[in-house]
C-alpha cells in the first residue's frame, strides 16, 4: 500500500483517479487540468522543476524570522516541549521544529492578526465574546516569553530554561489557570494560544518548518496528503499508510 | 462622487449558491445579469494543492477576511457588543461560490413540519406548547409547494442519497444519484440504530457517487473519499459548488458576468422600487453606481439584513415594542453529541464532507412531544468527513489538555474515536435579532451588524433529551468509554459549530410579520428579492443549503415572471 502510495506524479494521479482514462469527463478537475497544462513551460509558479530544486534547498535553511534574542527562542522551545515532549512515540515539539514554526508564524500573517478585526475601541467582553485584545499574537508571544520567564524568578529565582520540568509545568499551569498578570491580555488566554500553536506546529505540513519528516503525522498514524482514499475507504481494517507533504504535489 | 455604470437587467449581491442560481436561471431566460463579488474569482484549478489542514482549516484561507468586514455579538440586550475579531463559531464566506465551496455538502430538505410549524404544533399541542417569548411563524409556503424546486436543486446539484427516510417529505422523484459508499463506520452506527428500532439511511449528499451531468450540461466528478472536504475547495470538481455548475452555466449564456472586489454598501431606493446599488471596487477604493432593473441580495443572511439595514428598507425589529420585522427571527441550531472510544483502530482520517448515516427518529415532530418540554427536534447522524491531526486531538475526560500524557492519549485516540451528534432545532425567541452596531464600522464606513443572540429554555431542554438519545446509540455500537457532551449554557461565539445561521429577513404571507413574500420579494420594493437562510423563520434541524438552493429557484422563477409583468407577484 504505501509504495504505490509514494512518488505518485500528477500523471499517475490522473490515471489512478478514472480521469485520463475518460470515465470522469469533464468536470471541474478536467478544466482546471487543461488550464494548467497550458501554462507548463510558461512563466507559472508552476514550472516543475526549477520549483523542485528550490525547494529542496529550503529545507536544509532555518532561522528565527522574529524573536531576536536566544534566550526568547530557548524559553519557546522549552515552553513548548512541556506541552508536547519526547517520549517512546516519537519526538516532541522541539524535535519536531515547533519553535521554528511558531517564530515564522509570529513574523507573518498570523503575528500581525492580518485577517482579523483590530480595530477599537477595545473592552475586555465576556469570554463567550471571544479574544478582544488590542494586541497582535506577535505582541502577546513576545510578552508572554518575558512573562514565563520572570514567573520562574519569581517562583524558583532562576530564568524559565533553568528550571527542572516539574517547575516548568508549575508555571506553565499558572498562565493556564489565569494566575499571572499579563498586560493587554490574560494569561489563560495566551497559554491557549501557545498550546494551540504547539498543536499546528506538530502537525502542520511540513511545509511550514514544522512537523520534521512528517514525525508528527507518522506517530499519529496520519497520512497527510493522500490524493484518494477510493480504494480504502470500504476497507474493515486499520489501512497503514506512509505519509506524504503536499509539497509532493509539486513535482 | 461615485461614478454611474450601465444599468443591467438584474444585478446580485454575492455569487454563492443563491447568487448562482439567481444568475444561471435569470441569464438563461434572456435577461443581463451581473454578480457583484466582493471577493475573488476562483476555480477547480486553484485546489489543486488544498489537502492543507493549516492553510485552509486553521487559517481559513478561503474565507471572509475579517480584517475588512465582521459583527458584532452579545449574548443579551444588557451586555455590551463587541466586534468577533476573529472567526470561530461559523465562517462565513468569500469569494466566488462562497461557502458553497468549502461546504460539507449535505443536502436536505426541510421537513413537512417546519413550513407549517406554527399552525401544525399549535393544532396537535395547544396554544401554549412554548411561551409566548418564542415567535413562531407559518413561512407562507408548504412543502408541497416547494417540492419542485427542492427537486430542481437537487437536480441541479447531483445529490447522491436514497429515499427510504420515513420521516420525509413526498418526493416527486428519486435523488439524481445513488447514495455514496456504506463504510465499515457508517454499518457500525447503522446496525446500533436499527438495533435500538431507528430507521437510519445516508446522508443525500453533494460529494457525487459517480460521475454526473445535471440538466444544464454541467458535469460534476465522481468523489474520491480524499479526507479534505468541509473547509477545502474539491480538487476533482466532484464536491457540487457554484463555480463548477451554476456560474458556468450562466456563463455559457452569454448574458453574465461577475464583477470580482466589488463590495456593495447600499441598495439604492427610489419610492416603491430600488434602482440598483452602490459599490467600493476594493482595489481602488473607487466608489459605483450600478443600476438595475431588478435588485437581488444573495450576499449571505447576515449581509442581506445588514444591507437592508444600512439602506433603511423596512423597519427594524425592536424587541421591546415586537414591532418590526427586519432583523427577526435569528436562530441558530444546538449541537448534542456523544464521543465513544474504541480499543481498534479505524480509518477516521478517510472521509468525504457529507458521508455518514441519519436517524430522523427525534426530528421535527415526528416523535411526540406532549410530555415533553420542548418542540421539534434534531437529525441525529454519525459522518465519516475525514479527521485531520492539528483540530482532532480526542482524550478521554480524565486526561489533562497538555503534557505527556494528553500527547499520549490524542496519539492513541486519534484512529480510535467516533462522534454521533444531533444537529438541534432552533426556535425563534423575541430576544434573539440582528440589528446595526452603533458603535464599530467595517473598512468602508458602513455599521458593522450587531448579533443578540443566546440558548433559550427550548434549546436546553432539547439538548438534553437529543444527548442522552446520542449516548444511547454510542453504547449500542460498543464504544469502550462513552462521553456524552455537556449541557449548554451560554451560546459562545468562539469555538466552530455550524455555518447555519439563519433568519433576519423572514419570508411570509403578509407583510406584517415578515420581510418578503414567498416569492422572496421585498414587500416595500417590488423589484428588490432577498434570498438566503434570513428567509427561514426558524431553523429546522437539518442543514440550511437545500432548502436555500430551492428558495432561490423559487426566487428565481418569481424574479423572471416579474421582469414581464411588474408588481406583487402575489
Ligand atoms: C465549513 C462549512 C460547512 C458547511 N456544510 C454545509 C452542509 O454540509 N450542508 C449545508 O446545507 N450547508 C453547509 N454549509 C452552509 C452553506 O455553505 C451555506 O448555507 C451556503 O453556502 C450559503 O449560500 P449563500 O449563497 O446564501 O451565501 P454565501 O455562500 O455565503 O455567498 C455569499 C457571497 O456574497 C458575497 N458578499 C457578501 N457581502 C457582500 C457585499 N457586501 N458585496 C459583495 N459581495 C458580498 C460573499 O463574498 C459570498 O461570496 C457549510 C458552511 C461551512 C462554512
Ligand atoms: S471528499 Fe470527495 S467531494 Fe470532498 S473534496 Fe474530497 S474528492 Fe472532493
Amino acid at each position: 500500500m504505501a509504495d504505490d502510495k509514494k512518488g505518485l506524479s500528477r500523471r499517475d494521479f490522473l490515471k489512478t483517479t478514472g480521469i485520463a482514462t475518460g470515465t470522469l469527463v469533464g468536470g471541474g478537475l478536467i478544466g482546471g487540468l487543461v488550464g494548467y497544462n497550458a501554462n507548463k513551460g510558461g512563466t507559472g509558479t508552476l514550472d516543475k522543476k526549477k520549483g523542485n530544486d528550490e525547494h529542496a534547498q529550503a529545507t536544509n535553511t532555518r532561522g528565527l524570522m522574529f524573536f531576536t534574542n536566544q534566550n526568547e527562542f530557548n524559553v519557546l522551545s522549552q515552553a513548548v516541549e512541556r506541552i508536547f515532549p519526547k517520549d517512546d512515540l516519537g519526538p516532541g515539539a522541539i524535535g519536531l521544529g515547533v519553535p521554528f514554526f511558531i517564530d515564522n508564524q509570529l513574523a507573518g500573517n498570523y503575528g500581525s492578526n492580518a485577517k482579523e478585526y483590530m480595530q477599537g475601541p477595545f473592552f475586555a467582553g465576556e469570554s463567550t465574546q471571544g479574544y478582544q485584545s488590542k494586541l497582535t499574537r506577535a505582541e502577546i508571544f513576545k510578552q508572554g516569553m518575558a512573562s514565563l520567564d520572570s514567573e520562574a524568578q519569581k517562583r524558583f529565582d532562576k530564568r524559565f530554561v533553568e528550571i527542572d520540568g516539574g517547575q516548568m509545568d508549575e508555571v506553565l499551569t499558572a498562565f493556564q489557570k489565569n494566575e499571572v498578570n499579563m498586560i493587554g491580555v490574560s494569561s489563560e488566554f495566551f497559554f491557549k494560544l501557545l498550546r494551540t500553536a504547539t498543536l499546528e506546529g506538530a502537525y502542520a505540513d511540513p511545509i511550514y518548518n514544522g512537523n520534521i519528516n512528517m514525525d508528527g503525522w507518522r506517530m499519529k498514524g496520519f497520512p497527510g496528503h493522500q490524493m484518494s482514499y477510493i480504494n480504502e475507504i470500504e476497507s474493515e481494517k486499520f489501512v497503514k499508510i506512509e505519509p506524504k507533504s503536499v509539497s509532493s504535489m509539486e513535482h | 462622487m461615485a461614478k454611474t455604470l450601465e444599468k443591467v437587467d438584474v444585478v446580485t449581491v454575492g455569487v454563492g449558491w443563491s447568487g448562482g442560481i439567481i444568475g444561471a436561471e435569470c441569464a438563461k431566460a434572456g435577461m443581463k445579469v451581473l454578480g457583484l463579488e466582493r471577493g475573488n474569482e476562483r476555480s477547480t484549478e486553484d485546489f489543486l494543492m488544498v489537502h492543507d489542514e493549516f492553510r485552509y482549516a486553521i487559517r481559513y484561507d478561503l474565507m471572509q477576511d475579517l480584517s475588512k468586514e465582521t459583527i458584532t455579538f452579545r449574548n443579551t440586550r444588557k451586555m455590551r457588543a463587541l466586534p468577533m475579531r476573529h472567526m470561530g463559531s461559523f465562517l462565513l464566506g468569500e469569494g466566488l461560490g462562497g461557502a458553497g465551496t468549502h461546504w460539507n455538502g449535505m443536502t436536505y430538505r426541510f421537513l413537512p413540519y417546519d413550513f407549517q410549524i406554527k399552525s401544525m404544533t399549535e393544532k396537535k399541542y395547544g396554544k401554549d406548547k412554548l411561551s409566548k417569548d418564542y415567535l413562531l411563524k407559518d413561512w407562507g409556503i408548504t412543502y408541497d409547494e416547494l417540492e419542485p424546486y427542492f427537486d430542481k436543486f437537487e437536480k441541479t446539484a447531483g445529490i447522491s442519497g436514497e429515499d427510504t427516510n420515513p420521516f420525509w417529505g413526498k418526493r416527486s422523484s428519486d435523488y439524481p444519484n445513488p447514495p455514496m459508499k456504506k463504510t465499515p463506520l457508517l454499518k457500525k452506527f447503522e446496525k446500533a440504530s436499527n438495533s435500538l428500532g431507528y430507521d437510519p439511511f445516508m446522508v443525500p449528499s453533494a460529494n457525487l457517487s459517480q460521475s454526473y451531468e445535471n440538466p444544464d450540461g454541467e458535469t460534476i466528478a465522481a468523489c474520491q473519499y480524499c479526507g479534505f472536504c468541509e473547509r477545502f475547495g474539491c480538487e476533482y470538481g466532484a464536491k457540487t459548488s457554484p463555480e463548477i455548475t451554476v456560474v458556468p452555466t450562466a456563463r455559457k449564456t452569454g448574458n453574465y458576468d461577475v464583477r470580482f472586489h466589488a463590495n456593495v454598501i447600499e441598495v439604492l431606493k427610489q419610492g416603491n422600487k430600488v434602482t440598483g446599488v452602490k459599490y467600493i471596487d476594493r482595489q481602488t477604493g473607487e466608489e459605483f453606481i450600478q443600476p438595475a432593473d431588478v435588485v437581488v441580495l444573495t450576499s449571505y443572511m447576515m449581509n442581506n439584513a445588514k444591507l437592508l439595514m444600512v439602506s433603511n428598507i423596512g423597519e427594524q425589529y425592536n424587541p421591546e415594542t415586537g414591532k418590526g420585522t427586519l432583523g427577526k427571527n435569528y436562530c441558530y441550531q444546538i449541537e448534542p453529541g456523544t464521543t465513544g472510544f474504541f480499543d481498534e483502530q479505524m480509518n477516521t482520517f478517510m472521509g468525504a464532507g457529507s458521508l455518514g448515516m441519519t436517524i430522523d427518529n427525534f426530528n421535527g415532530d415526528n416523535f411526540d412531544h406532549s410530555n415533553l418540554d420542548f418542540i421539534h427536534g434534531a437529525s441525529i447522524s454519525l459522518t465519516q468527513t475525514g479527521n485531520r491531526p492539528i483540530l482532532t486531538n480526542p482524550v478521554p475526560p480524565d486526561v489533562p489538555v497538555w503534557g505527556a500524557e494528553f500527547k499520549k492519549s490524542s496519539i492513541e485516540n486519534f484512529t480510535r474515536t467516533l462522534s454521533v451528534f444531533g444537529q438541534g432545532a432552533s426556535m425563534p425567541h423575541k430576544e434573539n435579532f440582528m440589528s446595526l452596531d452603533p458603535k464599530y464600522k467595517d473598512v468602508y464606513g458602513v455599521p458593522l451588524l450587531q448579533l443578540t443572540y443566546n440558548f433559550t429554555e427550548q434549546d436546553r431542554n432539547l439538548h438534553k433529551f437529543i444527548t442522552d438519545k446520542t449516548a444511547e446509540v454510542m453504547k449500542e455500537m460498543g464504544a469502550k468509554t462513552v462521553m456524552a457532551g455537556n449541557p449548554i449554557t451560554d451560546y459562545d461565539i468562539v469555538p466552530y459549530q455550524s455555518t447555519h445561521n439563519t433568519g433576519g429577513t423572514i419570508m411570509g404571507a403578509n407583510p406584517e410579520d415578515s420581510v418578503v413574500n414567498n416569492y422572496l420579494q421585498h414587500w416595500d420594493a417590488e423589484n428588490l428579492f432577498v434570498v438566503g437562510a434570513g428567509n427561514f423563520n426558524h431553523n429546522s434541524g437539518y442543514n440550511p443549503t437545500g432548502t436555500v438552493g430551492a428558495l432561490a429557484y423559487r426566487a428565481a422563477e418569481g424574479i423572471i415572471k416579474y421582469s414581464k409583468a411588474g408588481g406583487s407577484l402575489v
